[in-house]
């Protein structure tokens, strides 16, 4: 089986995320460090077939977010993400 | 409301199983009450754990099938072979019987139904349950904007909310639902019949122009094919939301 069938997405991260973030966190935009495009965190792309979750750049590919989660604490590593936009309120409200 | 219930601290609640539904051979719903349920929006989904006696845990993440104006909560879940938590929640788990869940989650992958932009929708076997949600929500809440769905199984058996989607299509002009039976198909079966390809694809689709708001959920292959399919038409790559489940559904 080759990597890009283990592919799915920032959806697949928004309950974990959600643990360390007060927001919904896959509206997000997040800024790759390594290409510079902005996307939001539900398209990114997601691989669970690690320790952790790893998220990358759909545009480059680089890892933009790692997140581990053992015994008692969550180990974050944010090197690929040059910045995270947060929006206060989702856009998807009451309908 | 909504906006509050989204921010809210994430806690793990009790529901319990009031009634299931068998769609398939090997694909049940299951409908919930749980405690103090803020709503949901269509396309998000709900994260499930199972506690064993001795204490392990296993935990996934199922899409949400009802609409938001529903009484309770309903999942529509798929056994997967040697998996580990859906072959017990599709044959085992009974009304009366309780498990926790956290949700809903997602806020990407969301149709709120306040677009005006017509609606596509490409779903691969249980992919097609988020879909479901925003099918019934459409059909409930009056935002009769124009919707297609293009929906491939492996045979006509596998086809998961056949009656409910044939009796909304016949009762909305403005709703398509079209077949895709991979595998098996009945005598005189005049859909398609094929893997959706780019043809298919450009076939079922509306034009660019139309700014149709797209959801694709299925099998990672499928979900790739269909994305690279639509942008290649010309679709904006930001309207074109997908969900994938991975090699073997989940």
């Amino acid at each position: 089986m080759d990597a890009d069938e283990l592919r799915l997405d920032g959806n697949a991260a928004a309950g974990l995320l959600r643990e360390l973030f007060v927001h919904e966190m896959t509206v997000s935009v997040g800024t790759c460090a390594n290409c510079r495009a902005a996307t939001k965190v539900g398209a990114l792309h997601v691989y669970r077939n690690a320790p952790g979750l790893v998220m990358r750049c759909p545009v480059c590919g680089a890892v933009m977010l790692r997140v581990v989660h053992g015994g008692d604490r969550y180990w974050v590593e944010t090197v690929g993400l040059r910045l995270l936009e947060i929006p206060e309120t989702p856009p998807p409200s009451s309908p | 409301m909504e906006g509050t219930a989204l921010r809210r601290r994430l806690i793990w609640r009790l529901a319990t199983l009031v009634d299931a539904i068998h769609e398939t051979r090997d694909v049940r719903s299951l409908v919930f009450e749980v405690g103090d349920w803020s709503g949901h929006l269509p396309g998000q989904h709900v994260d499930v754990r199972l506690t064993a006696e001795d204490g392990y845990q296993a935990q996934r993440s199922y899409s949400i099938a009802s609409a938001p104006a529903d009484m309770s909560l309903q999942l529509t879940v798929e056994s997967l072979r040697d998996g580990e938590v859906s072959p017990y929640l599709v044959d085992e788990l009974s009304p009366g019987d309780q498990l926790e869940l956290r949700g809903p989650v997602g806020g990407y992958f969301v149709w709120d139904g306040r677009s005006p932009s017509p609606l596509l929708l490409v779903a691969g076997g249980s992919g097609v349950v988020p879909l479901m949600s925003m099918l019934r929500h459409r059909a409930v809440s009056g935002r009769r904007v124009p919707a297609r769905l293009l929906y491939s199984s492996h045979g006509p058996d596998d086809i998961i909310y056949r009656d409910e989607l044939e009796r909304m299509a016949a009762a909305d002009p403005d709703l398509k639902v079209l077949h895709v039976l991979t595998r098996r198909q009945p005598p005189g079966w005049t859909g398609y019949a094929r893997r959706i390809d780019g043809a298919m694809l450009a076939e079922v689709a509306w034009p660019p122009e139309s700014e149709a708001e797209i959801f694709v959920c299925g099998p990672t292959a499928l979900v790739e094919v269909v994305a690279s399919g639509l942008r290649d038409l010309g679709h904006a790559p930001e309207r074109i939301r997908t969900e994938r489940f991975g090699p073997t559904g989940r």
